[in-house]
């Protein structure tokens, strides 16, 4: 099925100088009972952006109305913790095209690149650059261009490259699905079988 | 030949196809599902008008919303209602074999794979969620999934991954009195911290490892996420097969000979190169109790919190949970005590906290969830007289689930009280919005029950 594209975005940023993001911060488990995938984003950090009576917290980045973007900006080991794609559902509800980390755990990254939502991991300082540059001026833009792999700070501050398997990059860009692809081998997955009658 | 890990050999007798520059096409021998990740994959399938493609190799339960009492009524919240019902309707749909609330065989989908012999060594293993590790223990490659790749399983049997590194992490030596295999791995996790693993898929080995029962195996692989490795696998041996032995479903297999030659092969063979190698010395592990929100923030039970690196991540952690730099947590009050998840819902769990129990009560204000990992453990725990021992001592035996390990029913820890849980993760909110969580062992949960304090679990076991 075919999905959007992701080819150069550029947008302003929100910034969560937050390490080790964990999925049930990004989305709490007592949300999950849904059964479809829209929705979660009115959920999305729903602990730290709204109180106990569902007041928005004001210190909370996202109840900011000044600083807004489509990329959002976090501290290292993004995503970690439960395999629950929830989080890239509620993320990308919400209006996130990118997120920009020093490091991601691997089932969100697997999960974020199959929703067309696009992790980009920066070196440490650049990470730290950015959230600072962030700070001081929440209108700075980044342009981030995945055919060259590039994120640059604009009007052309500081730039970065970013690494991305190239049949993930192309799916990204082509709007391509894994389901799809895997359909399309599928007289190559029954022949495995036949050679590998384990159970079958 | 080039020597390999038991890793190397199963993904690679599992690799359908390459994909140039990417990932591998990978089948899947075993698929697990749940309520709460699959209901949008099965939409996907009927909005591409297939089915899917091996129900026999996909099995199901629910665990993750239900409640853990009186399960022979409907579930009272609407959506989890609404969710578990789904999965059962999805399951009559394409032919997969489903255990609901309440059937003889239901539990915690980690618990129930193994203990019905659905996990076998040698397989690949996936399920939409990260404790699916779990199943490493019988030297498998498991991993937990997102919703979009249950939805490949379904469809194809197969998923795309890029190979992860491998890592082997030996533990030399043997744990000491009190000390478990909980111990043994929030003191990994502790050492290298809840990223330490990223991108790599873990070997366990070394005495301290091969010393333990499957149970312990289990507790040790299922936190392999909370490192943020990809799994981890122990090498199958004679307690793996002595284990599969005892489940007639198994044992009475017509090819269970063949299979236990086929299975000798599975072990890293001499001279491999791991792509990272950690070792460990299991004398020097204690009672292990975390005091921060992620499970890298842990420490053995008489430490003082460290300084830390006065992060404002580190600090918000700290302030989370209402403690500070340099204290010491034994002897602070605590509110709830849960013992129960994929972690430490065993058989061997429930022992370990009945045996400290026993002859002892209930502190006085102690709030204690104790939930079997399934209906057998529940089954087994009557049948050992365990549930009478923990009626004595104040406690009740629940039915099972997930339950308080992430609060999705009703059974949360209210905000800003303190609970020792076996489970296995400490985030914010994890089991209630507010709820302050230190992870530890069945038997540090035991000593905590019974004093209402951090309590270091050496303290109170007879020689």
């Amino acid at each position: 099925m075919q999905k959007v594209k992701f080819e150069i975005l550029e947008s302003t940023c929100i910034p969560l100088p937050v390490e080790n993001v964990d999925t049930d911060q990004i989305i709490p488990a007592r949300f999950l009972t849904a059964t479809s995938r829209a929705g979660f984003g009115q959920n999305l950090f729903r602990d730290w952006r709204f109180d106990k009576s569902g007041k928005p917290n004001n210190d909370f980045v996202l109840n900011d109305p000044a600083i807004t973007g489509q990329v959002l900006v976090a501290g290292k080991n993004f995503g970690c913790g439960s395999s629950r794609e929830h989080a890239v559902w509620a993320i990308s509800d919400y209006g996130f095209r990118a997120v920009v980390s020093s490091f991601f755990a691997d089932i969100f990254r697997n999960n974020a690149l199959n929703n067309g939502l696009l992790p980009v991991m920066v070196p440490d300082d650049y990470l730290s650059d950015m959230l600072e540059l962030i700070k001081k001026d929440p209108k700075t833009r980044v342009r981030i261009d995945l055919e060259r792999q590039s994120i640059t700070i604009l009007p052309d501050v500081r730039s970065a490259s970013f690494e991305i398997n190239p049949y993930k990059k192309e799916c990204m860009m082509k709007g391509l699905d894994d389901i799809d692809y895997l359909l399309s081998i599928k007289d190559m997955i029954t022949a495995y079988e036949f050679r590998n009658t384990l159970k079958i | 030949m080039t020597p390999q890990t038991i890793f190397d050999k199963i993904w690679n007798s599992h690799v359908v196809r390459s994909v140039e520059d990417g990932p591998d096409v990978m089948y899947i021998d075993q698929h697990y599902l749940h309520e709460v990740t699959s209901p949008q994959a099965f939409d996907g399938l009927r909005a591409r008008g297939i089915p899917v493609l091996r129900p026999n190799r996909t099995l199901a339960t629910a665990d993750h919303n239900i409640p853990t009492v009186d399960q022979h009524l409907p579930i009272r919240d609407e959506l989890s209602r609404n969710q578990v019902n789904k999965l059962a309707e999805n399951c009559r749909e394409s032919g997969i074999e489903y255990f609901g609330p309440n059937h003889q065989k239901n539990g915690i989908v980690h618990v129930i794979g193994p203990e019905l012999g659905y996990t076998l060594p040698g397989m690949t293993i996936v399920c939409g969620d990260s404790h699916t590790a779990t199943h490493g223990a019988f030297g498998t490659i498991a991993f937990g999934i997102g919703t979009s790749e249950v939805e490949m399983v379904l469809a194809t049997q197969c998923i795309l991954q890029v190979k992860p590194k491998t890592m082997r992490i030996q533990v030399h030596g043997s744990l000491g009195k009190g000390v478990t295999a909980k111990d043994l791995i929030l003191y990994i996790i502790s050492q290298i911290t809840s990223g330490g693993a990223t991108g790599y898929f873990v070997e366990y080995a070394g005495s301290a490892i091969t010393s333990m029962s499957m149970e312990e195996r289990m507790t040790v692989c299922n936190m392999s996420i909370e490192m943020g490795a990809r799994g981890g696998l122990i090498a199958p041996d004679h307690t793996t097969y002595s284990y599969l032995n005892n489940i007639p479903a198994i044992a009475n297999r017509h090819d269970f000979k063949s299979m236990l030659l086929r299975w000798r092969i599975l072990k890293s063979d001499e001279g491999t190169v791991f792509g990272k190698e950690l070792e460990f010395n299991a004398s020097n592990i204690r009672p292990m109790i975390t005091y921060g929100t992620n499970p890298g923030m842990g420490m053995g039970i008489d430490e003082s919190i460290p300084e830390g690196d006065n992060t404002s991540s580190f600090l918000k952690s700290l302030n989370y949970m209402g403690f500070r730099p340099g204290m010491k947590l034994l002897g602070h009050a605590i509110d709830y005590v849960f013992v129960g998840s994929c972690t430490n819902g065993r058989i061997e769990d429930i022992r370990a906290f009945a045996g400290l129990v026993k002859g002892r009560k209930k502190a006085p204000g102690i709030t204690a969830l104790i939930v079997p990992g399934s209906k057998r453990v529940e089954q087994q725990a009557k049948t050992e007289g365990l549930t009478e021992i923990l009626r004595d001592a104040g406690f009740e035996l629940r039915q099972p689930g997930c339950s308080s390990c992430l609060a999705m029913n009703e059974d949360k820890v209210p905000a800003g009280k303190y609970a020792v849980s076996t489970s296995n993760r400490n985030f914010e909110g994890r089991q209630g919005p507010g709820a302050r969580t230190l992870l530890a062992s069945p038997l540090t949960a035991a000593a905590a029950a019974v004093t209402g304090r951090i309590t270091d679990p050496r303290e109170l076991l007879n020689d």
